[in-house]
């Protein structure tokens, strides 16, 4: 049996349980290709117009594993423990894809802690619809979640690498990990941040339990689990990095308001907010990251030249506190 | 000493400014209570340029309407919340009026902090002197006038279009609006409702048995503020169109938590799951709709909106499997007038075409 996982959305939030959990059980597994221009315009156009950029990207990434294995999985979150809720995109994804690809099988799993569907019930639900008993499927559960666990441990350890870094200007990418991690769509911002010289730090792989805790010193009502997480990714690392930039996809629901929050009320570092859509051109990206990063170093050159000659690490950093 | 006079404040929605202005009178005798002004394309102007830019246009249209009655003086004003990105408005919408310079008290109705005795906590707060008995009898009043005007517009809704005297209806909407700012208890209330239903039902009408029909679905705010989607039920009106709409504020705040398994159930096999807010509602209100063999069904929201967009799949193969077509209106501050109008024109043309066929 073949499952196939899309490359996209929560693939890169839980690709590495997916995986191990399927292989673990004895299927195969297919994971779609990195995107490309084909695959959004795949997307495009098996997508209502006014979806969001990464759903869009999904729906592309969905179409190119039909025929290509016996299930695909797309999962389906409503909402975590307390008061964590998910952008509604994610509470229909399953359903979209069953309405728009009627013939393709689609393996979907369910995550509603309030509605009382947990994880564990969700995927022990699913070895059973691969017809595997239910000791095999736990065990595979609790050996996918360590894989998951290691993944995201190496992520925060290659962070923890590059913040300790000296030798550059170090701009932090807040940014869903669909966005930012995407070869089509993110890559080329942090691609092009790192010619420049900079360190790109990603806020996705922050601490996610610090980070939870650090966002309520941000918003007391905000809902959305994933736009916590990055909003306290922002306090917790602020003050280790000199600019930031807010990578959005257009016309991202908890993002628009999110982002105002951001810019209105995190004010030690420099800011801008750099949007993605379907028709990104590179060159005026590269034009706004570049003044960007020419901005924040000028800024740290001319408090250099009022502080007298001082390593320039340590300047950044004074540059960093006004 | 009393204290300056405290001035509350609330957005628009529809015709719903009226039980609000009443409840809100009744608690806060002492306190000035001032809707916003009516919504005209300067509060959508106001809203816009101080909102973030791609965020749905109802928080466009509460922002502005904040805007116009703080500058008229307001110093409290409330914001309820819930549900998707409705949920997260009201801190935003604080944060950028302080940000104007304005100084109040903003109020935050969260819908899962919202019980009767928190209510009345808060009113507590701002200054009522009621006593929580008091409070929860014009409560209730409120909620009981809410549900009556809902019934009697969705009654002007499917018939305003047959009348045979121009602008009976709306004459009289207007009075039995009138009739409610005069009412202070369940009695008042019920004799209005008796009153209002009997005169709205012996207005005269020539309502053909097989009129055209249709019926609007959508995102909550975009179908119940008139201004927002360009008075489209009117226009439907104006060609002697049946028009049916379900959501209104009684479903949502009193329904809603009830059927939502069943509406699951109803939506079929189009839906598995919740997909957010009232999505659910929209696909199972086209698939109802289209079995109950209305002619058309239009589907109104705000640009990006994202449940509604997501439902939109749905609608897609409900359209194709009933053979019932559907207009996909999305609004924005950019929205032209002139657009909805054409659209809407060819809508109806195409229908009465269909109808004319099957005849």
């Amino acid at each position: 049996m073949t499952i196939g996982l899309p490359r996209a959305m929560l693939f890169y939030r839980y690709g590495a349980l997916w995986e191990t959990f399927f292989k673990e059980l004895g299927c195969d597994v297919v994971i779609s290709g990195e995107t490309s221009r084909q695959t959004l315009c795949d997307g495009i156009k098996y997508s209502i117009d006014e979806c969001c950029l990464p759903s869009k990207i999904y729906m592309g990434h969905v179409y190119s594993l039909i025929g290509r294995c016996d299930y695909i999985l797309v999962p389906r979150v409503a909402g975590y423990d307390g008061k964590n809720d998910v952008c509604v995109k994610f509470n229909a994804l399953c359903d979209i894809v069953r309405n728009t690809f009627e013939t393709a099988r689609v393996l979907d799993y369910n995550i509603d802690i309030a509605g009382g569907e947990t994880e564990l019930r969700a995927f022990l639900r699913m070895g059973l619809i691969l017809g595997k008993s239910a000791a095999h499927t736990l065990s595979a559960y609790r050996k996918a979640r360590l894989a998951q666990a290691a993944e995201d441990r190496r992520k925060s350890e290659l962070q923890e690498k590059a913040l300790s870094r000296r030798d550059g200007m170090k701009i932090l990418i807040v940014s869903h990990p669909y966005n930012n991690y995407d070869r089509l769509i993110g890559r080329p911002v942090s691609r092009y941040i790192e010619k420049l010289g900079g360190i790109c730090v990603f806020a996705d792989a922050a601490d996610r339990v610090k980070s939870l805790r650090l966002s309520r010193e941000l918003s007391e009502s905000l809902y959305w689990l994933y736009n916590k997480e990055l909003v306290g990714a922002i306090r917790l690392l602020e003050d280790r990095v000199d600019g930031i930039i807010l990578l959005t996809a257009f016309p991202c629901g908890p993002d628009s308001l999110v982002n105002e929050l951001i810019l209105r009320k995190s004010l030690k570092v420099p800011t801008i907010n750099i949007l993605l859509d379907e028709l990104q051109a590179e060159a005026g990206l590269q034009t706004r990251i570049e003044s960007f990063m020419d901005i924040i170093g000028e800024r740290a050159r001319a408090a250099k030249a009022a502080q007298g000659p001082k390593e320039e690490a340590a300047v950044l950093c004074s540059a960093r506190k006004r | 000493m009393q204290r300056t006079q405290k001035v509350i404040s609330f957005p628009h929605m529809g015709s719903y400014h009226v039980p609000i202005e009443i409840f809100l009178g009744l608690i806060f005798p002492d306190h000035r209570i001032m809707t916003a002004p009516r919504i005209t394309k300067r509060t959508l102007e106001l809203g816009s340029r101080y909102s973030p830019d791609f965020v749905c246009v109802p928080f466009k249209y509460n922002l502005g309407n904040y805007i116009e009655a703080l500058e008229l003086g307001a110093n409290v004003l409330i914001q309820a919340g819930g549900g998707c990105r409705y949920g997260y408005y009201a801190e935003i919408q604080e944060l950028i009026l302080r940000d104007l310079g304005y100084e109040f008290e903003f109020i935050k109705l969260l819908s899962d902090r919202v019980s009767p005795l928190n209510l009345y906590r808060i009113c507590r707060r701002i200054g009522t002197r009621l006593s929580f008995r008091q409070f929860v009898y014009y409560l209730l009043v409120a909620v009981r006038m809410v549900k009556i005007i809902d019934e009697t517009e969705a009654y002007i809704r499917e018939n305003i279009g047959f009348e045979t005297v121009p602008r009976s209806f709306e004459d009289l909407h207007e009075e039995f609006f009138k009739a409610l700012r005069k009412v202070r208890t369940f009695k008042s209330l019920r004799a209005v409702a008796r009153e209002y239903g009997r005169r709205f039902r012996a207005l005269k009408t020539d309502k053909p048995a097989d009129c055209l029909k249709v019926g609007v679905v959508g995102e909550l705010y975009t179908l119940m503020e008139p201004f927002s989607n360009f008075f489209i039920e009117k226009e439907l009106a104006k060609n002697r169109i049946q028009v049916s709409r379900y959501i209104t504020v009684s479903f949502l705040l009193f329904e809603k938590r009830r059927v939502q398994k069943r509406v699951l159930k109803a939506a079929g096999k189009y839906l598995k799951y919740h997909i957010g807010a009232d999505g659910t509602d929209s696909v199972e209100r086209a698939k109802t709709l289209a079995e109950r063999g209305y002619d058309g069904i239009i589907h109104l929201k705000p640009f990006g909106c994202m449940p509604e967009v997501n439902a939109m799949p749905m609608l897609q193969n409900i359209s194709r499997d009933y053979g019932i077509p559907v207009l996909y209106f999305s609004f924005d501050s950019q929205t032209s007038e002139t657009g909805v109008r054409t659209r809407l024109e060819a809508f109806y043309d195409m229908l009465v075409m269909r109808k004319e066929k099957c005849v």
